[in-house]
């Protein structure tokens, strides 16, 4: 079709695609066009009916005083005012900024040295990647309740094995104090979630060209100044992605929360997704309870797109 | 040079003592944990040192089997959950897959997109809808009305890995097959299954896995005490829900609810580890 005099073939604007898209162009035989439609419906139905609607819901619960029994009352924006001075859901925003944050560097920490040990090949290399990447597996729920027992003052592991180690005298009650408590939770995550960033950190480290490796050593480039300039820019994209997966599963950390501590000593351990839960299924202002959950929606659709900003800078290296 | 990088023998075997310390360390909690559940009920409230029992038993099993409905109840409700969730979230993706790989139609990039953008929306913010929608169409506290949810959420991922292996396959095979006089459902069935059964594979552990440990939406859709999956049934018992706190049963508890998770990773590594990374290479 395309004649020599014919101009060079110009590059697809979105708007194109976008035109041919609606018009569906391009497809396999005519009659079987429908076919396509049927084959997504099945997870469009399901897609709309327990994501879609929901969501919707939720914006539209959010503008109402809606009690569990009894008919929902229009009020506006006034869910939203009392948000904005509701000190308890300020803290427990608060309290999942903080958790994140030392979570995610804590999990950092042990995955990036365990990521560089397991990447070089070594004797029981396979069996060292399994043993950091096993306790992924098991559910958060497992893995709280695993670990109430082992903070246990009684009969629990930690303070006999601490005490034959000599580290401290006498059995501690772990979960008993704000700090201890958090410092617990905090070594459960590390210890169950780090697989994952040791995962994808791994895979990143093993998509590196080795010439690269050599031509920098040859160049002079040690320790630092190689992970600096050579591997860091290199597994910067999978590092963005095991941190967006790693803030994302801390922002909406309950389960060990209500496991493990019930909402912790005080009340110093009421998670932003807890207070939601509280306010929802306890109290049972489901209006309010929607109005906190589009705070916190808003907030990991910022978070994304400034980590997703993150990945898009990856590219062209 | 090259030599003076190699890290010499006493270095390497240090490091690779230390590497056994810390697979330990990684490990010790969960064979803790089974060890300990294999205890006589007695020894479940004493310091866990040795880790071994003294002598094999399933009493902890037996105490747990005390509480609520009974273990097979609970067992058969988490497996019904999560096996419904797989066969359910396994058929949708691998249709939507294929629909999306193979064929054309209006809007098709807009609704992949959209389907694929849900995996931002975190669900515990819409479980207070989730409920009101349940109880309307009936399925609130019910399994069922569980599966429906689980599955949807599984879904953006699921598709995504199905649709990438269905790209996978080459498209002269099924224009060979076109050629042949075969139709599009005749394809997928005959000529398409056995050759994406590795995504399916990879989709199904996701699904099961997400499922059968999912807290949250449980403790909040299914208030029957009968319907309880493993882990609200063992939350419920160290919470003293029941009465006393068994910590013996709790142990068996946990073991019961990991032990099917280790084995599967185990069995299909592989699988797991190809959807793990597929968002990293892609």
């Amino acid at each position: 079709m395309a004649s020599p005099a014919a101009p060079a073939t110009r590059k697809d604007t979105w708007k194109d695609k976008l035109r041919r898209s609606l018009r569906g162009e391009g497809g396999v035989v005519g009659q079987e066009r429908w076919l396509g439609v049927l084959l997504i419906l099945p997870a469009l139905i399901l897609l709309t009916a327990f994501f879609l609607v929901p969501l919707v819901m939720v914006g539209w619960m959010s503008l109402h005083n809606w009690p569990l029994l009894g008919r929902p009352r229009f009020i506006g924006l006034r869910n939203y005012a009392t948000m904005l001075t509701d000190t308890s859901f300020w803290h427990a925003l608060w309290f999942s900024a903080k958790y994140t944050i030392v979570v995610t560097i804590a999990i950092f920490a042990v995955a990036f040295p365990l990521a560089f040990f397991v990447e070089r090949p070594r004797p029981f290399v396979g069996f060292f990647r399994t043993a950091f990447f096993l306790p992924v597996v098991l559910g958060l729920g497992s893995a709280s309740l695993l670990w109430v027992w082992l903070s246990n003052v009684d009969f629990g592991l930690f303070s006999p094995a601490l005490m034959k180690l000599g580290l401290i005298d006498r059995p501690v009650s772990w979960l008993m104090q704000p700090t201890s408590a958090f410092i617990s939770i905090i070594v459960m995550v590390v210890w169950k979630a780090s697989g994952t960033s040791i995962v994808l950190l791994l895979t990143g480290l093993q998509a590196i060209p080795p010439e690269l490796k050599e031509a920098a050593s040859i160049d002079g480039a040690r320790g630092w100044q190689r992970f600096r300039y050579i591997t860091f820019p290199l597994i910067r994209r999978t590092f963005a992605l095991a941190l967006i997966l790693s803030v994302t599963h801390s922002v909406l950390a309950f389960d060990q929360f209500y496991i493990i501590t019930a909402g912790g000593p005080d009340n110093s351990m009421l998670s932003a997704v807890y207070w939601i839960m509280n306010t929802s299924f306890v109290s049972f202002k489901l209006g309010y309870g929607a109005a906190l959950s589009i705070a916190l929606l808003a907030i990991l659709v910022v978070l994304s797109i400034v980590q997703l900003y993150l990945l898009r800078t990856k590219e062209g290296q | 040079m090259a030599a003076s990088r190699r890290s010499p023998f006493a270095l390497d075997f240090a490091q690779q003592c230390l590497g056994f310390v810390i697979a330990a360390l990684f490990l010790a909690p969960l064979a803790w944990t089974a060890l300990s559940s294999l205890k006589p009920a007695a020894e479940a409230a004493l310091p866990p040192l040795p880790p071994w029992p003294s002598r094999i038993t399933y009493e902890t099993y037996q105490s747990l089997d005390g509480f609520g409905s009974g273990l097979v109840t609970h067992t058969a409700n988490s497996l019904f959950v999560a096996l419904g969730t797989v066969g359910l979230s396994g058929i949708v993706s691998l249709l939507a897959g294929y629909g999306f790989s193979r064929f054309h139609f209006p809007l098709k990039n807009v609704i992949f997109v959209l389907i694929i953008s849900t995996m931002m929306i975190p669900y515990q913010s819409l479980l207070t809808p989730l409920f009101l929608i349940l109880s309307w169409i009936g399925l609130s506290n019910s399994l069922v009305g569980l599966v429906l949810v689980y599955a949807t959420l599984q879904l953006p991922f699921s598709v995504f890995m199905m649709r990438n292996a269905f790209e996978a396959v080459p498209r002269e095979i099924d224009e060979a097959a076109r050629i042949d006089g075969c139709g599009g459902v005749r394809i997928l069935t005959r000529i398409m299954l056995p050759l994406v059964a590795p995504g399916i594979i990879t989709v199904s552990i996701f699904a099961f896995l997400a499922s059968w440990n999912e807290f949250l939406a449980a403790l909040i859709l299914l208030t029957d005490n009968k319907l309880f999956t493993l882990p609200i049934l063992v939350t419920a018992v160290r919470s003293g829900q029941f009465g006393t706190v068994d910590w013996g049963a709790v142990q068996a508890g946990v073991t019961l609810m990991m032990m099917p998770c280790l084995l599967l990773f185990l069995l299909l590594q592989r699988y797991y580890m190809r959807g793990l990374t597929a968002g990293a290479v892609k």
